[in-house]
């Protein structure tokens, strides 16, 4: 059994890890907008050709999109930061909830853990009610060893549940561990 | 200086939403998928018949674009349409850069244009002061973007757009008067339905 070739640059990042999860998981399209601790992941699948990645100009044409790729039979998920989150509620109550659609968005968190920015960390503070008020199933992510089951298990039981998912990658995740 | 009005805008003939949407859906023989938009554009789509492969928005106004863009992304074989208003599109404007950057030769933005928010009441979007969203979609990258000119030239973009050489934009200005129905608004049943008849004739 020949094994993969081992990376120079060491194990997998958290980075890595979702990249494989994806493509284990049949999600070939990635809409995005972008952020600083996203940027590892978007430069990787940029670079995949087994991803179709764009890149639009707001959060809510991101969902969209995948709205129409999933009921059109391609599977797909949405990358912002917290404040693109923010700009998410009408679209996830009108469109994505009531129509059931498996929408996967994976949310890198800003304005928690020593963000500098007043603007982000008082946004930060909206992401949880609103997940919790529209009942949608969410999930921080702070440790490399829980990346694999946490991203794994979240897309399965979108797509097994018909219902959104959000998976928050924590600052304990992406910015201690780099 | 007062704004100037968008004066090809405003010598163009005035048609019925109800009655071009009629036209389209009798041009679609080949299991074309339609984004009905939010309100009178979907209540017309759904009075229009009640195709299989249309999908009604019931709200999230302005992804009518986003959404036939995923499905005519997902589905490079099936032409895809976007019925969209006025007042939605102006809130969406980036989807048109999106749609001209992605150039999916099967998508076609259809715009019916009366210059209001007509479910609320009438009043003014932009389209009726300064704003041409042919141009702004010409700007957007869009480059097969066109007026229609009345009914016979609506008919004839939508020929064009048939044959698959998208992305294309087509706005065409339109009365104020009601649309033919009213949208059953059962989104999971409105879903599954779309769904099933986008899973055959791929």
């Amino acid at each position: 059994m020949s094994a993969e070739p081992q990376r120079a640059t060491g194990p997998e990042t958290w980075y890595d890890i979702v990249v494989r999860l994806l493509k284990a998981n049949d999600i070939r399209l990635v809409t995005y907008v972008p952020d600083n601790v996203l940027s590892p992941l978007i430069r990787a699948v940029h670079a995949d050709p087994y991803f179709t990645v764009l890149a639009p100009a707001r959060e809510e044409e991101a969902v969209g999109i995948i709205v129409g790729s999933y009921m059109a039979g391609m599977r797909g998920i949405v990358l912002m930061q917290t404040s693109g989150f923010a700009t998410l509620p009408n679209v996830l109550a009108s469109l994505v909830v009531p129509f059931q659609i498996p929408l996967l968005m994976m949310i890198s968190e800003r304005g928690a853990l020593g963000d500098h920015q007043i603007g982000q960390a008082i946004v930060c503070r909206t992401m949880r009610p609103v997940l919790e008020s529209l009942g949608i199933e969410h999930f921080a992510i702070q440790r490399l060893d829980d990346v694999e089951f946490i991203v794994d298990n979240m897309i399965k039981q979108a797509f097994s549940t018909q219902a959104p998912a959000a998976m928050i990658l924590s600052p304990l995740l992406t910015k201690r561990s780099t | 200086m007062a704004p100037q009005k968008s004066t090809f805008r405003s010598s163009l003939r005035i048609m019925n939403r109800s009655d071009l949407t009629r036209r389209l859906v009798g041009k679609l023989t080949a299991n074309e998928a339609v984004i009905g938009g939010i309100g009178n554009n979907n209540f017309d789509l759904w009075a229009s018949g009640q195709r299989p492969e249309n999908f009604y928005m019931l709200g999230s106004m302005g992804l009518t674009a986003p959404i036939a863009l995923g499905v005519a992304l997902a589905q490079p074989k099936r032409r895809v349409f976007a019925l969209e208003g006025d007042g939605s599109l102006l809130m969406q404007l980036g989807s048109l850069g999106t749609a001209a950057a992605t150039a999916l030769k099967n998508l076609t933005i259809i715009v019916f244009d009366n210059g209001m928010y007509q479910i609320t009441g009438k009043q003014a979007t932009l389209t009726t002061s300064t704003v041409d969203l042919v141009g702004i979609a010409r700007g957007a990258g869009l480059v097969q973007s066109d007026w229609a000119t009345d009914e016979a030239h609506f008919e004839a973009l939508i020929d064009l757009a048939l044959k698959g050489d998208g992305p294309r934009f087509i706005a065409a200005r339109i009365d104020d008067q009601k649309p033919a129905g009213t949208t059953e608004r059962d989104p999971v049943k409105i879903r599954l339905g779309f769904m099933q008849a986008l899973a055959s004739n791929r």
